[in-house]
């Protein structure tokens, strides 16, 4: 039977860049864990001769002629930013102290 | 209404301000909407007005309010998604289904409330608190597009706009008492919508009558450039299929009654109203298949293997740096640092548990067995509909399993609240078209089941011929709407 467990859930939450509480992860572990378990019973459903579906609606690739159109100016686009500077989204540090 | 908006016996302006009059006194025991737009609303009523009296409205549907699922950018309204790490924001830009509403001439009354992301049945995952079912204010609306379900029920707004990603407007609409219909995919373009799980998400019109949201599709959808995944081809004639369904005619018609899709897990009287539906529908020259499609057992999973596999992706472009809520941690944080913070406090326990499950189905190792396995399925489901549509013009079902169910029962036991979406899903995974159209109360509790119409892909007409249809002869029935039959809301005075 597949499980999550704690450890698991807080490894994951690490790559999806969320910090959980240890009151989260004691609440969502287990529910992971149940929710897991109701979709498991699909491995093995379809055999290696079934092709995978990503798109039910077959497209082919689409593409337009590569000349600029209208957009948004600097200032449209960072009205919205929790913070800028000289026309730039101003973000913390992205490097530690010894890079 | 738009007939009236024709003969000049209202005008839009008048109309718009019945809607936000109504809003006022209903809205704080329904809670359907997250903003309300008066002063832009009454602006785009009265320039409607004035394109009417010049004798060139934009569309049949000019000057009618609509509310927006909270989950398409609307220039210069708030968007949110229903969720805190989106409070406050403006969008820049338009939906293209909001700018073809403003192109028609749709007044925007307001945004409606939403499971947050779209993720969840009863939208009590709202960030804001939960929609009020008018029909029992104890109940859940359904969801995710609960708002914009309630909103037409407790006749806040003539018309919305949902989304459905597993069942989003056709749910809401069935435990309501309203029609909603999830287009094709592709066929109403998603620019603008805030995704949830692309490959599934598709926005669609949330009514009164089968006739209005054929006039709706109408109006947003349709090829657009924007969207990559928007089909180029024509819509057809869905406001014409639905007025030749209203004839009650279905003479030639086959109708196929998916095995898989109710008896066991199904309440009585849903089943019960579906039945008799099924036999009004015989009754006026249908001709009935039972239909099998054995693979439909494996949809939920698979639904739930992709859906958050998609949005684990989609939602980490939530990362506090460009818009949204940033949350600085003390000290010297990291960029890395306050995407953590971040996302802990804007995202609600749904939407963690989704990106963290999703975020598991995509790791090595176990790709293969979920994800993988769950694409494959997704072939093995569109072939089930295949085979079933060579029997069928059309296949029917009960759009939810039971009828609404108690705000707070089912919030901490999420694989119940899946089970809800166990008959909307099927068509999402395949991209066809569905619609759900009240089919009366059920006996037991005197609360609404709704009816599912499932069409081949591109063959939206043939939703609205049958579901036309069937509403004339239920209607003919109950002597009236079942909105008629809804309990009177207590107003408010301001």
């Amino acid at each position: 039977m597949p499980e999550i467990t704690r450890d698991e859930v807080a490894h994951l939450a690490t790559l999806a860049r969320i910090d959980l509480s240890d009151a989260e992860l004691d609440h969502l572990a287990p529910q992971l864990s149940v929710i897991l378990e109701s979709v498991a019973s699909i491995t093995g459903v379809a055999g290696d001769d079934v092709p995978p579906t990503s798109h039910a609606i077959p497209l082919t690739n689409v593409f337009r002629d590569d000349v600029v159109t209208p957009s948004l100016t600097a200032e449209q686009a960072l009205a919205m930013a929790p913070a800028s500077e000289q026309q730039r989204f101003l973000v913390p540090r992205i490097l530690g102290d010894e890079q | 209404m738009a007939a009236d908006l024709a003969s000049g016996a209202t005008t839009s302006v008048a109309l718009t301000r019945a809607h936000l009059d109504r809003i006022s006194a209903v809205d704080g025991a329904v809670h359907a909407l997250l903003h309300v737009d008066a002063e832009g609303a009454l602006a785009q009523a009265a320039a409607s007005d004035a394109r009417r009296a010049a004798g060139s409205p934009a569309s049949g549907l000019d000057g009618v309010p609509i509310a927006v699922k909270d989950v398409l950018a609307t220039e210069g309204l708030p968007t949110t998604c229903g969720s805190k790490i989106l409070e406050g924001w403006v969008p820049p830009y338009d939906a293209t289904v909001a700018a073809r509403l403003r192109a028609a001439g749709l007044p925007i009354l307001g945004k409606t409330n939403m499971d947050e992301f779209a993720m969840g049945s009863s939208t009590e995952h709202s960030a804001y608190g939960p929609t009020h079912n008018p029909w029992d204010l104890d109940r859940i609306p359904g969801g995710s597009g609960g708002g914009s379900a309630a909103a037409v029920a407790a006749f806040e707004a003539p018309l919305a706009i949902g989304t459905d990603t597993g069942g989003s407007i056709r749910q809401p609409g069935a435990v309501t008492g309203t029609v909603g219909v999830k287009p094709t995919y592709g066929g109403v373009s998603r620019y603008g919508l805030v995704a949830m799980a692309n490959s599934l998400d598709q926005a669609g019109p949330v009514t009164r009558t089968v006739l209005d949201s054929a006039l709706l599709h109408e109006v947003i959808g349709g090829y657009d450039p924007m969207d990559s995944t928007s089909i180029d081809e024509p819509l057809g004639a869905l406001a014409d299929a639905a007025r030749q369904g209203a004839a009650g005619d279905m003479t030639g018609v086959r109708i196929g009654v998916i095995t898989e899709l109710g008896g066991e897990g199904y309440q009585a009287g849903v089943q019960q109203r579906f039945d008799e539906a099924v036999a009004l529908l015989v009754k006026a020259g249908a001709e009935v298949v039972e239909v099998s499609c054995p693979s439909f057992v494996h949809a939920l999973a698979a639904y739930y293997l992709i859906m958050p596999s998609e949005a684990s992706s989609n939602l980490a472009r939530f990362d506090a740096m460009r818009y949204g809520l940033r949350v600085v941690p003390d000290g010297d944080p990291s960029a890395e640092d306050v995407m953590r913070a971040s996302r802990d406090a804007g995202f609600g326990d749904e939407v963690k548990r989704r990106i963290i499950l999703g975020t598991y189905a995509l790791s090595s190792g176990y790709y293969d067995a979920y994800y993988g396995q769950a694409q494959k399925v997704r072939t093995l489901i569109s072939r089930d509909f295949e085979a079933a549509f060579a029997q069928a013009d059309v296949l029917v079902s009960p759009t939810a399993p039971t009828t609404a169910f108690k705000i707070g029962a089912k919030l901490d036991d999420p694989v119940a609240m899946y089970l809800n979406d166990v008959a909307t899903i099927p068509a999402n995974l395949a991209g066809i078209p569905g619609l759900s159209l009240p089919a009366g109360l059920a006996p037991e509790d005197g609360l609404p089941v709704g009816f599912q119409v499932l069409a081949p892909a591109l063959a939206d007409d043939r939703l609205y011929r049958v579901g036309a249809a069937l509403e004339a002869l239920l209607e003919n029935e109950w002597g009236g709407a079942l909105l008629d039959r809804a309990p009177a809301l207590e107003e408010a005075t301001a």
